[in-house]
């Protein structure tokens, strides 16, 4: 059930000397089961364009529809919304607030009035796909690390059973282990549940390596949509509104311009190593 | 969702009003809210208004920014007012079973009004047109003489200035919170007063969780930088009058003079 943004617009304080045009103008398609990538500079409208994809914010004028809906229709259910269009905000430990882990875990199914069986059974699915260890299941959530709070934060949406997980900067502060393995965690809901994962982001190898789509935002207009090969291949543009690409594709154009003929458009490490290899030997 | 709110913000523009000393301001301020007090004529309020309306216009702050400010506690100003109106006793002059209106309460109710509404624009304009920091600067050294006294008055004005400093950041956490429990399917539109209290649980927690990490990193962070307090620490800004400020204080004299001839 793809997602379709057309013609957004919105102002924050409309009317005042604080006004700020935070969306101009933004059309874009989330089709199902894609990992699509959203990158800008900070303040170029990320965060306001993630809330708009489940009803919390409501466009200054434009439309946004989910299966086809307008969701701002006036007989339209947006809690109903809220549990197909799964929304983890940045930092979302700060979020936490039950007495333990499994019942915080419990809110948002609980809040969709499915029976308590049910509510708990994807708790426990929810707890268990994010690797968050059973024996912090039942202990405060103030008493675990970052990484694990996050964790449990996380698995506080995906009880929800999502159909699209949007996802701002859900690896800030992670130490890289972690990072790897929430990146991994989010790509393999996409490829064993079918679920479409929108994320925000700021690490630039991230999206080469996992998004299908990178979506490029400055000062609130889309200003790039692609494959990662094709947006990370206009570096030059990236640097202009202060992104950059992941550093392989530097070394690979840094090769092209000593002579050796490979591919700009690697999506990681290793994929720039074969590409080497296949010219070197 | 709390953008709306003007009481206590700062207005960033040039004016005469945002130059003059913190302590002129906050004198003029305490000095109005008195003569706001003092006045019991429909006179003495035409004067207070005229006065105000000077202070608006050469504070360069829209007023449409400020009636917002008063949107605020509208119902406040309403229930005051209509109190007033039907429960003064004197005579009647339109009664409708047990409401009467009296010739008395309809002028207590203007005045009411009157006071209300000059007196919470007038103290805007105070926030309005000085920064926080210059506040508390300003407080602390009027203060100053407490300090023999055995008053902690730069650690109290501290606290305030942090507070201030504080109110923003805790407005956006909030708003924050409220819609990521939202997201999380949180209702707090519906339901009967006890529910929506309870309603409110996933809010405040995470709320006095993020304000005491806060405190607690600002603490560590003052301590690193070996803040201990008021003795013998000196301002990268201190304050000093200005002629601009000479003046101040002179219309301020005048205004407050005036008022006490018409009251008396």
């Amino acid at each position: 059930m793809p997602i379709i943004l057309n013609h957004v617009n919105h102002i924050y304080s409309a009317g005042t000397s604080y006004e700020v045009k935070a969306l101009d103008d933004v059309s874009l398609t989330i089709d199902d089961h894609e990992f699509v990538g959203i990158i800008g500079h900070t303040g170029s409208g990320k965060s306001t364009l993630i809330q708009h994809m489940n009803g919390l914010l409501k466009p200054t004028s434009g439309e946004i529809l989910y299966n086809g809906q307008n969701i701002h229709d006036k007989d339209y259910d947006r809690n109903s919304l809220r549990a197909k269009v799964g929304l983890v905000f940045q930092y979302p430990e700060y979020q936490l607030f039950e007495s333990d882990v499994f019942t915080d875990v419990c809110f948002g199914p609980k809040n969709l009035k499915l029976s308590k069986v049910e509510v708990e059974a994807r708790a426990y699915d929810a707890l268990n796909l994010m690797g968050l260890p059973k024996e912090k299941w039942y202990s405060s959530p103030f008493e675990l690390s970052g990484g694990q709070m996050r964790r449990a934060a996380i698995a506080g949406v995906l009880a929800m059973k999502p159909q699209v997980l949007v996802l701002d900067e859900p690896t800030a502060g992670l130490d890289p282990k972690g990072r790897d393995e929430l990146l991994d965690v989010l790509s393999r809901m996409r490829t064993d549940e079918g679920m479409t994962v929108v994320l925000v982001s700021h690490s630039m190898e991230d999206m080469s390596k996992y998004a299908d789509r990178v979506v490029v935002m400055n000062k609130g207009k889309l200003v790039m949509n692609g494959t990662p090969g094709q947006i990370f291949s206009r570096y030059k543009e990236l640097e202009q509104i202060h992104l950059s690409a992941p550093a392989v594709t530097y070394i690979m154009e840094e090769l092209r311009r000593a002579g050796l003929s490979v591919p700009i458009d690697v999506r990681d490490v290793d994929e720039a190593a074969e590409a080497i290899k296949k010219i070197i030997l | 969702m709390f953008t709306d709110i003007t009481l206590g913000q700062y207005y960033q523009t040039k004016s005469v009003l945002h130059d003059l000393d913190a302590r002129v301001k906050l004198v003029g301020t305490f000095l109005y809210i008195i003569t706001v007090f003092v006045c019991n004529s429909i006179t003495a309020f035409i004067v207070a208004g005229l006065f105000l309306t000077f202070v608006i216009a050469i504070s360069h702050v829209p007023a449409s920014f400020m009636f917002k400010g008063l949107k605020g506690i509208a119902m406040l100003i309403i229930f005051t007012v209509a109190f007033n109106l039907f429960l003064t006793p004197g005579t009647v002059i339109w009664q409708y079973g047990v409401f009467h209106i009296t010739k008395e309460g309809i002028r207590i109710a203007i005045l009411m009004l009157l006071r209300l509404t000059l007196l919470i624009s007038g103290t805007s304009i105070l926030t309005l047109t000085t920064t926080p920091s210059n506040l508390t600067d300003g407080l602390e050294s009027i203060l100053g003489p407490f300090q023999k006294v055995g008053v902690p008055v730069h650690e109290v004005a501290m606290m305030m200035s942090i507070a201030l400093r504080f109110i923003p950041i805790l407005m956006e956490e909030t708003d924050k919170i409220i819609k990521a429990q939202t997201a999380r399917g949180a209702d707090f539109e519906t339901g009967n007063l006890f529910t929506r209290a309870k309603n409110m649980i996933p809010i405040l927690v995470p709320l006095f969780v993020s304000a005491f990490r806060r405190a607690s990193d600002l603490a560590l962070a003052m301590e690193a930088r070996c803040y201990q307090g008021g003795a013998g620490r000196t301002k990268m800004k201190p304050l000093h009058y200005e002629k601009r400020d000479g003046a101040a204080y002179v219309i301020l004299v005048v205004y407050t003079t005036v008022i006490c001839v018409i009251t008396w």
